[in-house]
């Protein structure tokens, strides 16, 4: 379902396999498993993130939901805590959108701090208002987050429309557009490897990530300090 | 540690001396009774105040050497401080323009921000928000303050969650700056006229600050004492 591999201070992780890299329960529980590691893993200083084949993520895994008597509300409240894992990981993490990632798989990716993309091939593209599925109140909140120009998140959101890298960089979705998957992967990992190189805390960043995105985080549930928490650390540092 | 004068009708409120201007109590009260004489009194109409530094730095931050010195019970006093300041700033019943005439680092960068325009020196010094380079988080009203003056994702994220050093071209063209002169002179020169302009526009200060505070509404709740959170 994916891999991990440890390059110097870099954690790869990768969605395995030529499919469509669908969110159903078992490809969750692994990608959790894999940000579990990251997060306990001191020598683990950036992540990045890609898929082989044509796609990142396809979105939820719909046939398993129809298999189920549980249905899609099942995954949507499964896929919550995995962005949680990756909006509250103490590190910097970076996509590298080597394919498609639409709906959910698009969120996968917009809840990296950085996104790479290649620009040759793949779409970013929000298919909800095509196939007839609601948006999951935190999939606004994460877009509105991480989509601040209004027209785009218009285009996004209320026109479902299929976004090439060379457009997402364009319109401030993606940071950086490459030619190919490998070359996505290798810049991302570069841009990772930079980024490790700052040697931030691990703890401070983890807090400044949420005070960079406040809503999404109570959004996501997760708990942020008090101010008296954050004079305590200060005063600690001292 | 500061002074006030006055050009016709644009304020100019200087941080004096060469060294890095770091907020500590003294620096952050002088500034405060600075403003508190425009924030009481009524004015001409169609005033408008700039600030700006002398010397290498605008303002590189809190004082660590303050704070080091003093017992952690009083830690908290620049931090309120500097949150009585950007409420005065809100509150000023004039158009206000920040001459970041050199480096602004950290809470530097707060005051910089607490202005309605910003005209920045172009050919020396950055706008560095360097808190996560020291390992520092935010208190409350510091992250709403951001979030609102800079809505922009990434920019937001690479001021704040990269500590990126931004030049003025760069804090230009992502919409921190308004415009870029070059050398100190240059700069303050283009935040008059830039203060002229504006003032001409508003005759009735109150009514600017009214809006100012509206408009940043969030901020102004967490940073007045009137309605200010007590965290």
């Amino acid at each position: 379902m994916c891999t991990l591999e440890k390059r110097g201070r870099v954690l790869i992780l990768t969605l395995t396999g030529s499919g469509e890299h669908r969110l159903g329960p078992g490809l969750i529980s692994s990608l959790r498993s894999a940000l579990a590691t990251a997060r306990s893993d001191p020598t683990v200083a950036a992540l990045v993130t890609a898929g082989e084949g044509r796609f990142f993520s396809n979105g939820l895994d719909l046939a398993w939901a129809k298999n189920s008597s549980e249905g899609i509300s099942t995954l949507v409240r499964l896929v919550k805590p995995l962005i949680a894992d990756l909006i509250s990981l103490p590190m910097p993490t970076v996509a590298a959108v080597t394919g498609h990632a639409s709906a959910a798989g698009m969120m996968l990716a917009v809840a990296h701090d950085y996104v790479y993309m290649r620009g040759d091939r793949g779409v970013l593209y929000m298919s909800e208002l095509d196939i007839g599925l609601p948006f999951p109140d935190y999939f606004m909140d994460l877009m509105q987050a991480k989509i601040t120009d209004p027209r785009t998140l218009r285009d996004v959101t209320l026109r479902a429309k299929k976004i090439t890298g060379t457009e997402a960089k364009e319109r401030g979705i993606v940071d950086k557009v490459c030619q190919s998957a490998s070359e996505t992967v290798a810049e991302a990992v570069k841009m990772a490897e930079e980024l490790a190189g700052r040697n931030w805390d691990k703890g401070v960043y983890a807090s400044i990530r949420l005070s960079v995105y406040p809503k999404l985080c109570k959004s996501l549930e997760i708990p942020q300090e008090s101010d008296e928490a954050v004079r305590k650390h200060f005063a600690s540092r001292l | 540690m500061c002074t006030l004068e006055k050009r016709g009708n644009i304020y100019l409120l200087t941080l004096t001396g060469s060294g890095e201007h770091r907020f500590n109590p003294s620096l952050l009260s002088s500034l405060r009774a600075a403003l508190s004489s425009l924030l009481c009194s009524s004015h001409a109409p169609n005033s408008a105040l700039i600030t700006c530094a002398e010397g290498k730095f605008f303002s590189n931050g809190f004082d660590q050497s303050w704070v080091r010195s003093a017992p952690p019970s009083q830690h908290r006093i620049i931090s309120d401080l500097l949150r009585g300041l950007i409420s005065d700033y809100l509150s000023l019943p004039m158009p206000t323009v920040c001459a970041v005439t050199g480096h602004a680092a950290a809470a530097g960068c707060a005051l910089v921000l607490a202005h309605d325009y910003v005209v920045m020196r172009e050919d020396r010094g950055f706008f560095y928000m360097s808190e996560l380079d020291v390992g520092l988080k935010f208190v409350k009203y510091f992250e709403v303050f951001f979030n609102e003056k800079i809505p922009d994702n990434q920019t937001r994220r690479d001021v704040l969650l990269r500590s990126a050093r931004v030049t003025a071209r760069e804090a230009m063209a992502r919409g921190i700056v308004d415009r870029a002169a070059q050398g100190i002179e240059g700069t303050i020169e283009e935040a008059l006229r830039l203060a002229e302009e504006v003032a001409a526009t508003v005759s009735d200060g109150s009514k600017l600050a009214e809006k100012r505070k509206l408009m940043f509404s969030e901020t102004w709740r967490h940073v007045s004492a009137a309605g200010g959170s007590k965290l």
